[in-house]
């Protein structure tokens, strides 16, 4: 049908951007989310109030371009801490808290979904601020939140193509090396999509695997 | 003994209980009836500490509930409360929803808290439901539940907040069936409710409370035939 200069190895180096995409997505996500429910928790515990400090600084994560994050970042680690460490931890660092602001939105407001009448008939019942939290919030607003998280796990798998600016070869920097080497952008831009594509697709079908399970209850 | 001595409690600017003086022994089921606002309510969320007061006590078995070193998640364990909204955990089977508190709370092995929950949902007429999600059940049957949710506890002591005011008419006969075994049965209640019919059959005692204050309190045949306080003539003539 058509011509093509690509071979089986770099396929492979492509597969290795890809592995590279996954992890660095992976890691953030895990981190971040961690990071967002407790800060999340947090805000919802403190109020708008005592709260505004912390929100303050999660609204710089939502609002500044990631690209600018990241360069940013990794000159004040180099220049004005002297920290020496790779892109690849500026970039977990940067995607981790950049997650970790959009979830802990999320968190707060699964959390107010949980009736409030509800959280008091559990604490009626002699349970414990945790043990509310514990056995009846956190199963009702995961339920709430999990559309919302599957959506800001995709989307940071996609965000995470700037980390090529701290130079992480992930999967679109891959890409546009062998762009620069083949000459082939637009087949190459469709394998490209195809692999993310291929990623994504296992975690949104999850999200509605879950969602259909729960919604029986 | 609940004891509830001169208790004031305000929202904001609104006092909704202006000194409230009301002793309920073990074994006795007060019922508690009066318009919309009277502070009915609220005192009940004030037993077991959900609200807190301004001033005055409220002392259960010796326990003064809003005194700072009282642990209310110990006191609570023997003061069941039931909603008018009943609050199911959507997301547990009805026998999950009765077994939880007794498991997380008490501590219970699964086995013997499943028996207890089983044993007091057959009670309210639950026992083919154990499995069921609470949102296929109807309201009268969700506000069972929540009742035998609150006796798995084994509470000394349960208080009713209006319980079937959010239920369809012809859902509020099984409510009140459960309610008057359980006063049969020698469980020391406190019912705050609408149901005149209700009040006058089971309660040892009917308060009436009129703006934060209680008008008046007596028997039952005394309230209904032969009220005292002008306010009791006045809504006792309105709800026939």
């Amino acid at each position: 049908m058509f011509d093509t200069a690509l071979s089986a190895a770099d396929l492979i180096f492509l597969a290795k951007g890809a592995g590279m995409t996954i992890i660095v997505t992976a890691i953030s996500v895990a981190i971040g989310t961690v990071l967002g429910i407790l800060f999340g928790v947090i805000r919802v515990q403190l109020g708008a109030v005592l709260a505004a400090p912390l929100t303050f600084f999660l609204d710089i994560f939502r609002s500044v371009p990631l690209l600018i994050q990241l360069v940013l970042a990794n000159a004040f680690m180099g220049m004005v801490l002297h920290l020496r460490f790779s892109g690849f931890t500026i970039a977990c660092m940067v995607l981790s808290l950049y997650t970790a602001a959009y979830c802990a939105e999320i968190v707060r407001g699964g959390i107010g979904a949980v009736p409030a009448t509800t959280r008091r008939a559990a604490r009626s019942l002699g349970m414990s601020w945790w043990q509310d939290m514990r056995y009846i919030v956190a199963p009702l607003a995961t339920r709430v939140a999990l559309p919302s998280w599957i959506g800001l796990a995709l989307g940071v798998m996609k965000d995470s193509a700037l980390v090529y600016v701290v130079q992480v070869t992930e999967l679109l920097k891959s890409t546009q090396i062998l762009i620069t080497r083949l000459q082939e952008p637009l087949f190459l831009l469709m394998i490209c999509g195809a692999f993310y594509f291929i990623i994504s697709f296992p975690l949104a079908r999850l999200g509605g695997y879950l969602e259909k399970r729960w919604s029986n209850d | 003994m609940i004891e509830i001595q001169n208790v004031h409690k305000s929202f904001g600017k609104l006092e909704v209980l202006k000194g409230i003086d009301l002793t309920v022994e073990k074994g006795e089921v007060v019922t508690v009836i009066g318009g919309s606002g009277s502070g009915k309510s609220t005192l009940l969320t004030c037993i077991n500490g959900l609200e807190p007061i301004d001033t005055g006590k409220i002392v259960v078995d010796g326990t003064e509930v809003h005194a700072k070193s009282t642990n209310l998640n110990k006191l609570r364990q023997k003061i069941g409360i039931v909603f008018q909204q009943w609050n199911a955990f959507p997301h547990l089977t009805v026998l999950e929803n009765v077994t939880l508190a007794p498991r997380k709370v008490l501590g219970m092995g699964k086995a013997e808290a499943e028996a207890i929950g089983e044993k007091q949902l057959k009670h309210v007429g639950l026992g083919d439901k154990l499995s069921t999600y609470p949102s296929r059940l109807s309201g009268g049957q969700q506000q069972r539940m929540a009742i035998a949710r609150a006796l798995a506890m084994s509470p000394d002591y349960m208080l009713f907040d209006e319980v079937t005011s959010a239920l369809d008419p012809q859902l509020v006969g099984e409510v009140l069936e459960t309610l008057k075994m359980l006063a049969e049965e020698g469980m020391t209640m406190i019912c705050v409710t609408h149901e005149m019919a209700f009040a006058r059959d089971v309660s040892d005692r009917v308060a009436y409370f009129h703006k934060g204050i209680m008008a008046e309190i007596g028997k039952p045949e005394q309230i209904f035939n032969d009220p005292q306080h002008p306010e009791t003539q006045k809504f006792l003539a309105s709800v026939r």
